[in-house]
């Protein structure tokens, strides 16, 4: 027999892994990422292989730094990760320095130099979203319609590496607003939801991603199949999902029973811009949502509020970031005061206590 | 399997747990054999702290014989139990010898070398427990040195005794056995549900109590079988039989009651005080041995187990058994036997050495291999998944108490009910990190408990500087105050005595220059030499002489030198 490794109990696994559930994640995203590079033909890849390069570069970078191991800092897929949802969330036309500096950004400005995986206190992608922006707010906004792979409106290889570290593309002949902005925009100018809507809202569309918007943010129900995948394979759980987008839903339904010209219905908003990556991918990274049960319901709710509110009355026609990033600034005070009621204690931590019939107190 | 949960049609609603495990139970492999009698050891190495509570105080010395069922060792205190020989020989040592204890640290042991004739001590006589005394049966299961067998070997005599004010009125017996891969307790089930039963029936009787509730998770099919089909034999309709879920960790005794009642144990209380006492199935099979038959426990059903051996079983083997013996009548390690249990998966420990004796405690010997105890490699950072916190049944947030654990912040630790922890290891277990989250809370508890008694140590120490810096000016405070009473009294006195007190002391001291003065010419007169320098030999006259000379000499030499110079100055004695 041979001499026994000192390692206390237990001495079983459940088997599970940080890389293994960042794979998962990354699989449940394979879908819609396929079909958002596909829309959006050669510069989406350009662009998706920039910003996935940039991340683990600077990851590598910044654990070098740090003087930590290199190769399991890698090989957890954090990094990876959080590019990838990053690349999603932008334009898909985007210029190859909006990956690079969106990576710097999230990798190290919004984890590494908070200590690192597990310590950030915001998403890096959301927080390299949001900051890309604000900072650039035109490129950061110039949409358009799918122009498929290999499809006559979609431009070649050659074009497509013109358009993402050239100078561009002519933003007037191609661009045109997701349906957010255009909504947004129309209603803004006293015009009627019904005819703000026409010809531009179709919930098939939107459902199966025909339409304009970010790069991976586009099939609703390729998101949808992802999530639920996350949840079969429990990577993640169901609390923060439900939570934001019933949030999202019911007050969109109460605004829209209340001001149906002027306000979209709740379908209108589960399907639109961030709202099913955000729900399924983003708010459930567990670092910087909360832990407790109840504790998620409430960031989740949270989510959703902040996402109607933004959308429907603050400066941007999507607020999924800003949402989620306002909320994972409240995270380390819903974990402070949602706590669990411990077994033989009550709420308020105290040891139970029982009266003289042996019953317990009401 | 839901056609047995079916059949037991009493309304018992089941709670179930928060958090814990369904984990792969692995109870097949050491299940499918009968109970089999292990062979006698040559050597038992029988450790002298069993149980928990103070070590018994060994009765034998070496070179002793001794009869299988002697007692060897008694208990110390209250918590405490004594210990039997396993079997009939010679005592050859009592010494420090390697226990069956997480640390892997020596302690002491009674040595005894079988002689295989297995000849038994007189043992007291079998009693019927419906007509005796209970203060006799207490007794009887006392000096039978019955101890807790789920694991943490509480003497059960301390358990039988029901205090005045308790209210007593459900017994929960636990036959969960959640643990993954022991099966000792679902063996004794099936093969010996009558004593089982039995031993139930006496802790009822004792303990006075309306019901009696038995746990068995719903893994256990034939040993819940056989349970039935005993109890309705021997007439107990009363006790309850109840199929629970299987799910780490309900045979926890603060789950399994919050399972069969929805009750919860107070934080940091007993099961009394919510009216319940839980026992383990075993224990209640060695109460029955020791009541019906006066045997002590000197041994036990212990699982061998695990992809290390080649025959898993479970094996009847006299407490003090060295492991190796016990490995080699279950086949013998196969090549994949690569760490040693003691105990099950979750909450077992690593032993070091195949040497060490089994005892009281030990439910299980698991051979694993390295798929089973796979090595956990470095531990990741936390991502606060929250993963610890779903599987806690105790609804603990592991991971901040890992932190402020870690940190070493141990107030914080216990603002997040550190000593709530059972020690379960179900958030170790769904870790993906691989941190070792149960063995940072165990480091964080003693560490705790350390500087808890560190503190108490400084309190008192500074409670008694205080009291002595107190007596200190007591007794300063009581002389001044004598003393100035003493001043004030001669001041009185003085006043009392008038203007003639000053005179009078004058007087004395005139009076006693006279005496002196007398006493020195009466001296001077008759010419007697100091007493001292009476008889001396002649070096000493003339040591003397010299230095009379040299003092007369420095006196003269002072003189002229310095006039001036006090008289006391050239007084004194020169300095070569």
């Amino acid at each position: 027999m041979n001499t026994p490794p000192i390692k206390a109990s237990p001495h079983a696994h459940a088997g599970n892994s940080i890389g293994r559930s960042m794979g998962l994640v990354m699989l449940a995203l394979v879908p819609a990422t396929l079909f958002g590079l596909y829309s959006f033909g050669w510069p989406a890849i350009n662009l998706f292989a920039v910003t996935l390069f940039s991340v683990v570069l600077v990851e590598a970078w910044c654990l070098k730094i740090a003087g930590k191991p290199i190769q399991p800092g890698l090989m957890d897929g954090s990094a990876l990760l959080t590019g990838w949802i990053l690349a999603l969330s932008l334009p898909p036309w985007a210029p190859w320095w909006i990956g690079v500096i969106g990576a710097v950004i999230a990798i190290l400005l919004a984890k590494q130099i908070f200590g690192g995986l597990g310590q950030n206190l915001f998403n890096p992608a959301m927080a390299a979203r949001v900051a890309l922006l604000i900072s650039f707010p035109l490129e950061m906004t110039l949409f358009l319609e799918p122009r498929p792979l290999f499809s006559d409106a979609g431009p070649g290889f050659l074009e497509g590496l013109f358009i993402t570290f050239g100078h561009g593309f002519e933003a007037d002949a191609v661009s045109s607003a997701s349906i957010l902005g255009h909504v947004r925009t129309e209603l803004g100018q006293g015009v009627a939801l019904s005819e703000a809507t026409a010809g531009q809202y179709d919930f098939w569309s939107l459902a199966a991603g025909s339409v304009t918007g970010s790069l991976g943010e586009t099939s609703a129900i390729l998101l949808l199949l992802g999530g639920l995948f996350l949840l079969y394979k429990r990577v993640i759980t169901w609390y923060i999902p439900v939570a934001m987008m019933g949030t999202l839903a019911l007050l969109a339904t109460v605004f829209h029973l209340i001001q149906p010209e002027q306000s979209p219905g709740p379908l209108y908003h589960l399907v639109s811009g961030a709202t099913l990556l955000g729900a399924f991918f983003i708010a459930t990274d567990p670092v910087t949502s909360p832990v407790s049960v109840r504790g998620q319901l409430i960031f989740g709710a949270g989510c959703g509020a902040l996402i109607y509110i933004i959308r429907s009355w603050a400066g941007y026609p999507e607020g999924v970031a800003f949402a989620i990033l306002l909320m994972n600034a409240c995270t380390p005070l819903i974990d402070h005061y949602v706590r669990p009621r411990i077994y033989g204690r009550d709420r308020k931590g105290r040891p139970l206590s029982y009266d003289d019939s042996g019953e317990k107190p009401a | 399997m839901l056609n047995i949960a079916a059949t037991d049609a009493s309304a018992r609603k089941i709670h179930p747990l928060p958090g814990g495990l369904h984990l792969p139970d692995n109870k097949h492999q050491s299940s499918v054999r009968p109970i089999m009698q292990a062979a006698l050891p040559k050597r038992l190495i029988i450790p002298l702290r069993q149980h928990a509570g103070n070590p018994a105080e060994p009765l034998v010395k070496a070179g002793d014989p001794v009869l299988k069922g002697q007692k060897i060792a008694q208990g110390e205190g209250l918590i405490s139990a004594p210990l039997h020989a396993p079997s009939s020989g010679v005592v050859s040592a009592i010494q420090s010898l390697p226990a069956p204890h997480p640390s892997g640290l020596s302690e002491p042991c009674v040595v005894i070398e079988t002689d295989g004739e297995e000849r038994w001590a007189e043992l007291p006589a079998p009693m019927d427990y419906r007509q005796a005394n209970p203060a006799a049966i207490l007794e009887r299961v006392r000096a039978a040195g019955v101890v807790g067998l789920g694991g943490a070997a509480f003497p059960a005599s301390v358990k039988l005794s029901p205090r005045p004010g308790d209210g007593l009125h459900t017994l929960i017996i636990n036959g969960a056995e959640c643990e993954p891969y022991i099966t000792c307790d679902d063996l004794l089930m099936r093969e010996r549900a009558a004593k089982v039963l039995a031993g139930i029936d006496i802790i009822r009787t004792l303990l006075q109590v309306e019901k009696t509730i038995i746990g068995i998770e719903d893994n256990k099919i034939e040993a819940i079988a056989a349970m039935r089909t005993a109890r309705d034999l021997a007439g107990y309709e009363a006790m309850e039989i109840v199929v629970i879920p299987t799910r780490y960790p309900s045979g926890g005794e603060k789950q399994l009651i919050y399972i069969l009642t929805g009750e919860e144990i107070p934080s940091g209380g007993i099961p009394a005080q919510i009216g319940m006492v839980c026992h383990n199935v075993g224990t209640a099979a060695a109460v029955a041995d020791a009541v019906l038959e006066g045997k002590p426990l000197i041994s036990r059903l212990i699982t061998i187990t695990g992809e290390g051996v080649a025959e898993p079983r479970n094996l009847e083997a006299l407490m003090g058994s060295p492991v190796a013996d016990l490995i080699a009548q279950a086949g013998g390690y196969t090549p994949k036997a690569n760490k040693l249990i003691l105990g099950g998966p979750m909450m077992g420990y690593t032993l070091f050495s195949d040497e060490i004796p089994i005892a009281k405690a030990t439910n299980c010997i698991l051979a694993a291999s390295t798929a089973e105890a796979p090595d956990p490699g470095p531990a990741l950072a936390c991502i606060r998944c929250g993963r610890c916190a779903e599987a806690c049944p105790m609804s603990l947030l592991p991971q901040q108490l890992y932190w402020h654990s870690r940190a070493k912040a141990l107030g914080k630790a216990c603002d997040y009910n550190l000593f709530d922890c059972i020690e379960c290891g179900c958030c170790s277990h769904v870790c993906p990190s691989h941190i070792p989250l149960v063995q940072y809370f165990r480091f964080a508890k003693s560490e705790h408990r350390r500087e808890e008694a560190e503190k108490r140590k400084a309190e008192l120490a500074k409670r008694r500087h205080d009291a002595r810096q107190e007596r200190l000016e007591r007794l300063e405070r009581e002389k001044k105050e004598a003393m100035r009473k003493k001043q004030e009294a001669m001041k009185a006195k003085k006043t009392a005595a008038g203007g003639d007190a000053g005179d009078a002391k004058q007087a004395a001291i005139a009076a006693a220059a006279k005496r002196a003065a007398a006493k020195k010419a009466e001296r001077a007169t008759q010419g007697e030499a100091p007493k001292n320098t009476q008889g001396l030999s002649a070096a000493q006259q003339r040591q003397i002489d010299e230095a009379e000379a040299r003092r007369a000499q420095a006196r003269k030499t002072a003189h002229s030198e310095d006039r001036a110079r006090p008289a006391a100055a050239t007084e004194s004695p020169p300095q070569d």
